[in-house]
């Protein structure tokens, strides 16, 4: 069952157990909280921190929190995209939470709504 | 008038941040708008991240004498702007393919294939010239701060 939208940004405010500074996991979602600047240097970053609580937490569904990203390029579609082919094997889903005007964008340029689901 | 900038710094991941926003600081005083600042920062990111992770990937040999570099030499030329980025890394075979979207050679690092298809979305025109094992250069131009005059013209 999946969680409304207001319960989520609560959750999102709130926070659940952390795990480490930008990564939360509540229920069965692991949350990441997105870097300011989301290139190549910082992806690899991400993805890193992201695809070890998956494994070790055992959760889900991947909610990306938008909130402070200011800064996107192709290499944060290519690690969204490599998150998604992970986590719907087992049916997860992956969220997208607080996206600005530009971060929507470059994720519909890069045809990227079919995979992802918004909470604003 | 036309102004210039030349700037040269090590191929690593961090200097990404570093680069765009010191052309996006050249770019300042065109009075671009907002949207036009990102458009830039986000060319010109694609383009530094393709000389890091193809130009000097893997099969790139480096030489002795010289670490790997990204070049970048940009300009303005009334209410136009100019930029070069170049290595001196592995090239590209195939430059028509490279550029098609969706098209990656990496994909095990998770590429999206979205790069050349991104420069070509947020810039006005983009060429691009690769020699195997000599290089790439990128060029791209955009036109900038005047968008609110055309629109009240038209």
């Amino acid at each position: 069952m999946f969680m409304s939208s207001f319960f989520m940004q609560k959750m999102l405010k709130t926070g659940g157990k952390k795990v480490e500074e930008k990564f939360q996991i509540v229920d069965n979602y692991l949350i990441v909280k997105v870097p300011e600047e989301l290139d190549h240097h910082q992806s690899v970053m991400v993805r890193q921190n992201a695809d070890k609580y998956l494994l070790d937490e055992r959760v889900e569904h991947l909610v990306f929190d938008f909130e402070k990203t200011r800064f996107m390029d192709s290499s944060g579609i290519g690690m969204i995209v490599g998150r998604y082919k992970k986590v719907s094997c087992f049916g997860g889903k992956i969220l997208i939470a607080n996206a600005g005007e530009r971060i929507k964008k470059i994720l519909s340029l890069s045809g990227l709504e079919g995979m992802i689901e918004w909470i604003d | 008038m036309k102004k210039e900038m030349k700037m040269e710094f090590d191929a690593l991941s961090e200097n990404e941040g570093f680069a765009r926003v010191a052309v996006a600081a050249f770019l300042t005083p065109l009075n671009p708008t907002l949207e036009e600042v990102e458009d830039v920062k986000t060319a010109v990111s694609e383009a530094v991240t393709n000389c890091i992770i193809h130009g000097y990937g893997p099969g790139y040999e480096g030489r002795e004498d010289e670490s790997p570099k990204i070049y970048i030499h940009s300009t303005i030329e009334g209410d136009k702007f100019f930029i070069e980025i170049k290595d001196k890394g592995i090239g590209i075979e195939n430059v028509k393919q490279a550029m098609e979207p969706l098209f990656t050679s990496k994909p095990e690092l998770e590429r999206s294939g979205m790069g050349f298809a991104f420069m070509e979305a947020f810039m006005d025109k983009l060429f691009v010239e690769s020699t195997p094992f000599k290089g790439t250069i990128v060029k791209m131009e955009k036109q900038c701060g005047h968008i609110s005059e055309k629109a009240n013209e038209e």
